[in-house]
């Protein structure tokens, strides 16, 4: 099964009061195993709700989810199903629950009754992935938002999973945490080998990503590869993102009628970009 | 104000009262409370004294540290040694001499023994347990709390030791995240124009409800975000936890015990014979 994640035509909808709200219609989706997934959307989008029902957290109302072959719905295996697809929120300040940075990290492998040998090892190894083991004798509120996400995340890498959907990890950073965070997050899927999901409205961070899913209305409304995600400028804008300045500013020149292409994000690709297209018009 | 908030007091070093089992200090420092009470002439007690001072001098924390705790408590402590010294009643024994200060007021040669042994209790019960706090930090009072109760769950209380244990690591975890929140909050309210060191007392209270309403409601908000986290981080209300960090009584605590235990024995012995 090449599949970690398999979403089968799931509805999801919040009652409130007699009106039901459907955030997800008839939503289907497979998360290939190793791979690294982002989907974009704005607020409200029903990524959010996405990433609870991914592990769990939230049950559909009609259709399925299957973790690696196991049904969220199946309440037995909802422990399984936990280690095996972590979640990691917006703020990481309510997301530690002890006072020390090891015994934070060991919360999940004791929670799951590991042997105390075991969860040390677990706990080591987990702090040494997201570089904070020198900070593991440290408490939380004297570190960085970056540095405390990221132990969040090694709270969840201790669990030993397969899979971590992150909803929105770097919305409360500031840009030094957001990039600690990102070469984080790449460093699993690569060197890890650990599937993610990445859901965010910030459209740079997709840049390296094997393939991207923009989200609108609770509707997958482009699955593709960045590139092609980022040339389509219209679309983004259309479902309400914020496009890079960047890429804004080469659609603009594309616009006016510069032979040039919109896929790239970084700032020194572009000026380079900009500088080629120029030189080759004026020749 | 924020950067330097010590939990409790802990006073971090490495000697030989920090290395010891917080269960086994927990145990001490319940056994001493109750043998200062039961020590009943000023021999037995400075036993006990003795013990604590050598329990002072181990832990390696500088005596200011504990001087600075007794200040805090020093107006209880004249307080207690002029309620005394005055209004000691000597029924059944004579005073052999006593001396008279005005109204009435008469110093005995009871009421002083009586004064300064009941000042001494005071300041033993204040040193003892500040040293526990000085040398164990709150989160190894949590899992020694939480150890010491266990066999609660054989009376039907499992879940209780657990939650309480629960409890009280997120209390600790939230403060610093609390206090910082408050202070957001209050500047917040500020800019806005709230005037919150001025006034009566009743209009300072009421300038407080603008600042705690928005604290609880973030509050109940985080206690929802965090109760997802944890979900998500498998914990269903302790069932098959295991701890990491698994305590383990040492040669030091072993030690530590049988001291203890010479020292109230004797109590005892000098309480029958004295």
């Amino acid at each position: 099964m090449n599949n970690i994640i398999e979403v089968k035509n799931v509805t999801f909808e919040y009652e409130d009061g007699d009106k039901k709200d459907i955030i997800l219609n008839d939503f289907s989706l497979n998360i290939e195993r190793g791979s690294f997934t982002v989907i974009l959307g704005h607020n409200g989008s029903g990524k959010s709700t996405l990433a609870k029902l991914l592990n769990g957290l939230y049950k559909p109302a009609f259709g399925e989810i299957l973790v690696d072959g196991i049904s969220t719905l199946d309440e037995d295996k909802e422990l399984e199903i936990k280690s095996k697809v972590g979640l990691v929120f917006q703020n990481p300040d309510n997301q530690l629950v002890a006072s020390i940075v090891e015994d934070d990290v060991a919360f999940g492998p004791e929670n799951l009754g590991h042997d105390p040998l075991i969860i040390r090892k677990e706990v080591d190894e987990a702090l040494k992935a997201v570089d904070m083991y020198e900070f593991r004798k440290s408490t939380p509120h004297r570190l960085s938002g970056g540095q405390k996400q990221r132990i969040a995340i090694a709270g969840i890498i201790a669990m030993k999973p397969d899979c971590i959907v992150l909803d929105e990890p770097t919305a409360m950073l500031d840009p030094k945490g957001r990039s600690e965070i990102i070469s984080t997050i790449m460093k699993l899927n690569r060197e890890y080998n650990i599937t993610i999901v990445l859901i965010t409205h910030f459209m740079e961070e997709a840049v390296q990503a094997d393939r991207v899913l923009v989200m609108d209305d609770g509707k997958v409304v482009a699955d593709s590869t960045p590139k092609n995600i980022f040339s389509n400028i219209k679309l983004l804008k259309d479902v309400g993102l914020d496009v890079p300045q960047t890429t804004e500013l080469l659609y603009l020149l594309k616009k006016g009628g510069l032979n040039i292409s919109t896929d790239v994000i970084s700032i020194e690709e572009s000026a380079k970009k900009i500088y080629d297209a120029i030189h080759l018009e004026e020749k | 104000m924020l950067n330097d908030i010590t939990f409790g007091q802990y006073y971090a070093n490495n000697s030989f009262v920090h290395k010891m089992d917080p269960r086994a200090k927990l145990l001490i420092l319940v056994t001493i409370i109750v043998f200062i009470f039961l020590a009943q002439n000023a021999v037995a007690l400075s036993l006990i004294a003795l013990l604590i001072f050598c329990g002072v001098f181990f832990s390696k924390v500088p005596l200011k540290m504990y001087l600075k705790n007794l200040k805090a408590i020093l107006p209880i402590l004249i307080f207690t040694l002029l309620i005394n010294l005055f209004f000691t009643s000597n029924v059944n024994t004579q005073p052999s001499w006593s001396f008279e200060l005005f109204l009435g007021l008469t110093i005995t040669n009871l009421s002083l023994y009586r004064a300064f042994y009941m000042a001494a209790r005071i300041l033993l019960l204040i040193i003892i347990s500040a040293e526990l706090t000085y040398t164990t930090t709150p989160n190894d009072l949590t899992d020694a709390i939480e150890n010491l109760l266990s066999p609660l769950k054989f009376i039907g209380l499992k879940n209780v030791v657990h939650t309480l244990a629960m409890m009280m690591t997120i209390a600790l975890r939230f403060i610093p995240t609390l206090i910082e929140e408050t202070q957001k909050i209050m500047n917040a309210q500020k800019a806005r124009g709230a005037d919150l060191e001025s006034g009566n007392l009743i209009e300072r209270i009421k300038a407080l409800i603008p600042i705690l309403i928005p604290l609880l409601i973030s509050s109940v908000r985080r206690a929802y975000e965090l109760a997802e986290a944890m979900e998500c981080r498998c914990y269903n209300g302790g069932e098959g936890k295991k701890r990491m960090k698994q305590l383990k009584y040492s040669t030091n605590d072993y030690t530590a015990f049988f001291i203890v235990f010479l020292v109230c024995a004797t109590t005892i012995a000098v309480n029958f014979i004295l």
